[in-house]
């Protein structure tokens, strides 16, 4: 139960709303973090939290991409597809994923360590291709940086070769730029 | 204290005194080694400074919430809106709509809360300008918030931030939580009596949420469905209340103005209409993609063939998007139209978020008008059935010409789905999902031909009999 758990969390961001409905994306977020999903029974819960009945939540829930109502695996990689990735790439990127894990867009491996998912637009177009895993960007794809973050992710559970505070160009170049 | 603040504000206000004394054109100088025009940048100043990293003692050293000090208990809401107004500044998210009348439409005699949120749900694609200015300078937002809200007269404001943007979400969160401590943010600010509140609020992978009022319905824990015009915000927006829903850049240039003042803002740019700089997202098919601020105005040329290097091989300029996957497309011939907001409209398009997506040569224009058309399929929210349904017919036919099976009769078809989707929906992306399709289908006609040509070629589609009959 979330309530138990995350009481003081719970508290906290209802006190940041006049209407506690408004809370309702902030513990679904809460909920996916719990379990890596939605579950059935977290949307009956925050259902019974913000007094709404739960078609109330599953109808919100189910309209929000980022919100998986199905176990995905540790890592879940989301490469972007729409038109200024695709100018420079994207198509060739899901191709190597698919190849190196041997899965399809919408699948995961069998070891439940990677579910590849092809999206829209995720605001990386000067950067692209590019993909976010789990929280993370990485941008400016090549075979070789992938290479390293899938072996990295494996190892580590992570990469530095993420984006950090984003700026591009570079603040070198940026400078003679504008 | 407020000694030394007005000092400093004296200092760069004698600067814009300057610069407007110089005109619009002298807001740029020549780089002595490459002669390429640079321009002063204003919303990328601090972060293109070696070493800045956005927290608050770096962004008070660069001058950071003196304009909050300035106006907090000194200056009346109505005289900051005033301000705004006079700047000429406009909306940066999309429509351009001038800022300042924007917040003159809140009723004046209106007694209960009040709210201001923060449009951040960056989501239209080639843009990727807010991400830069969140990520990079959070408190320049912040303070572009707080007068916000001050001129408005909002105690609570929401960031609503995409929810792909978790290292901006924590970033901001940071951000409000130092200048809380430093009581910039939270109860009597700076002891002058006015509360402000942010809290920065995840969105959850939603493009229409990028719409006002499905912002709106999305931060009331709703599906994120656009609401029917009028009301609109500025009476009822979120909980009912008056709300005003501002661009993170829009918000990111109010410091500025309050510090260097109206006039120097008006006077750079394409005044009268299209005053300030834009940062522009460059991508595609250029040698340096990405993020360039600049005075509205420059040329297309300018800003494709200098600041982004030009093209990235020897193939030449086919196409390009000016204002995102919303503009329609333009050509070559356009190369020398103005970034503003008039001339790019005049040209058939309009420049709405700046994001600029250039294509080369080989690039084909229906896969191109396709991958967008995908997009508005993927996001259409489901509230008007002509997008709804005619989104997916659209991705249909288009598929079925790019796969070459397609016959003549679907160019008409798709002229007239698009003419029966564009303002017939209650928000704006009826009008954008159509672009992508009738701007290549007037600039590259030849290609749907071409294609169409090959299927009945290849004899994948057989003619009908005469006289046959359904």
């Amino acid at each position: 139960m979330l309530k138990e758990k995350y009481q003081d969390e719970i508290d906290e961001i209802l006190s940041r709303y006049p209407v506690k409905r408004s809370a309702l994306l902030p513990l679904l977020y809460l909920a996916q973090r719990e379990e890596g999903y939605v579950t059935e029974a977290a949307m009956q819960e925050i259902a019974g939290i913000l007094k709404l009945t739960p078609p109330q939540v599953y109808e919100t829930a189910t309209f929000y991409t980022m919100l998986n109502l199905k176990p995905v695996g540790k890592f879940h990689l989301q490469v972007c597809k729409s038109l200024m990735c695709a100018l420079v790439g994207s198509d060739t990127v899901i191709g190597w994923i698919g190849t190196k894990l041997g899965i399809k867009p919408g699948e995961t491996t069998q070891d439940k360590l990677f579910t590849l998912s092809i999206v829209e637009c995720l605001a990386a177009c000067g950067t692209g291709p590019m993909m976010q895993v789990n929280d993370d960007y990485y941008e400016r794809l090549t075979e070789e940086k992938l290479d390293r973050i899938l072996a990295d992710l494996r190892q580590t559970g992570t990469s530095s070769l993420k984006t950090g505070p984003f700026m591009w160009p570079e603040p070198a170049a940026a400078k003679s730029g504008t | 204290m407020a000694g030394t603040g007005c000092g400093e504000i004296g200092d760069i206000n004698h600067l814009a005194v300057r610069d407007s004394i110089r005109g619009d054109c002298s807001h740029f100088t020549r780089d002595k080694t490459t002669f390429m025009k640079t321009y002063e940048p204003i919303l990328l100043k601090n972060m293109i400074q070696p070493g800045y990293t956005g927290s608050l003692p770096e962004y008070e050293r660069a001058g950071g919430y003196q304009a909050l000090r300035k106006v907090l208990g000194k200056v009346t809401p109505a005289e900051v809106t005033a301000v705004v107004m006079k700047s000429g500044l406009r909306g940066r998210g999309g429509a351009g709509f001038p800022t300042g009348v924007k917040w003159g439409f809140l009723p004046k005699d209106y007694q209960g809360p009040r709210y201001l949120c923060c449009n951040a749900d960056e989501s239209e694609p080639g843009t990727f300008k807010d991400r830069q200015l969140i990520e990079r300078d959070p408190h320049q937002l912040l303070e572009g918030m707080l007068l916000a809200c001050y001129a408005i007269g909002a105690a609570s404001s929401y960031i609503y931030i995409r929810g792909e943007f978790v290292l901006g979400a924590k970033i901001l969160e940071a951000a409000i939580t130092e200048a809380r401590a430093a009581g910039y943010v939270g109860k009597n600010i700076l002891g002058s009596g006015v509360s402000i509140d942010i809290w920065v609020h995840r969105g959850a992978g939603a493009y229409i949420c990028g719409e006002e009022t499905a912002l709106l319905e999305s931060l009331e824990g709703k599906r994120g469905l656009p609401r029917v015009k009028p009301p609109f915000p500025a009476t009822h927006g979120l909980y009912n209340k008056p709300t005003v829903v501002n661009n993170v850049e829009t918000l990111a240039n109010l410091p500025h103005i309050i510090n260097r003042g109206a006039e120097w803002f008006a006077s750079i740019g394409s005044p009268p209409k299209s005053t300030g700089t834009r940062v522009f997202c460059v991508s595609g098919h250029v040698a340096r993609p990405g993020n360039y601020e600049v005075p509205m105005g420059i040329t297309f040329r300018e800003l494709i063939y200098e600041l982004a290097g030009g093209m990235r091989s020897d193939k030449k300029l086919k196409a390009f998007i000016p204002g995102g996957a919303s503009a329609p497309f333009l050509t070559p011939d356009h190369l020398d139209v103005k970034l503003d907001f008039e001339s790019v409209a005049l040209a058939g398009s309009m420049l709405g978020s700046g994001g600029v997506t250039v294509m080369e040569e080989g690039t084909d224009m229906v896969w191109a008008a396709l991958r967008l058309m995908e997009f508005f399929y993927h996001e259409s929210c489901g509230k008007c059935s002509p997008c709804r349904e005619g989104s997916s017919w659209l991705v249909q036919i288009m598929r079925r010409i790019v796969n070459k099976r397609g016959q003549m009769a679907d160019l008409e078809t798709l002229t007239d789905l698009c003419k029966n989707i564009a303002g017939r929906t209650v928000c704006a992306f009826g009008d954008a999902e159509v672009s992508p399709i009738l701007s290549t289908l007037k600039h590259w006609r030849h290609e749907y031909v071409t294609l169409i040509h090959a299927a009945e070629a290849a004899n994948l589609i057989r003619p009908e009999p005469a006289g046959a009959k359904h």
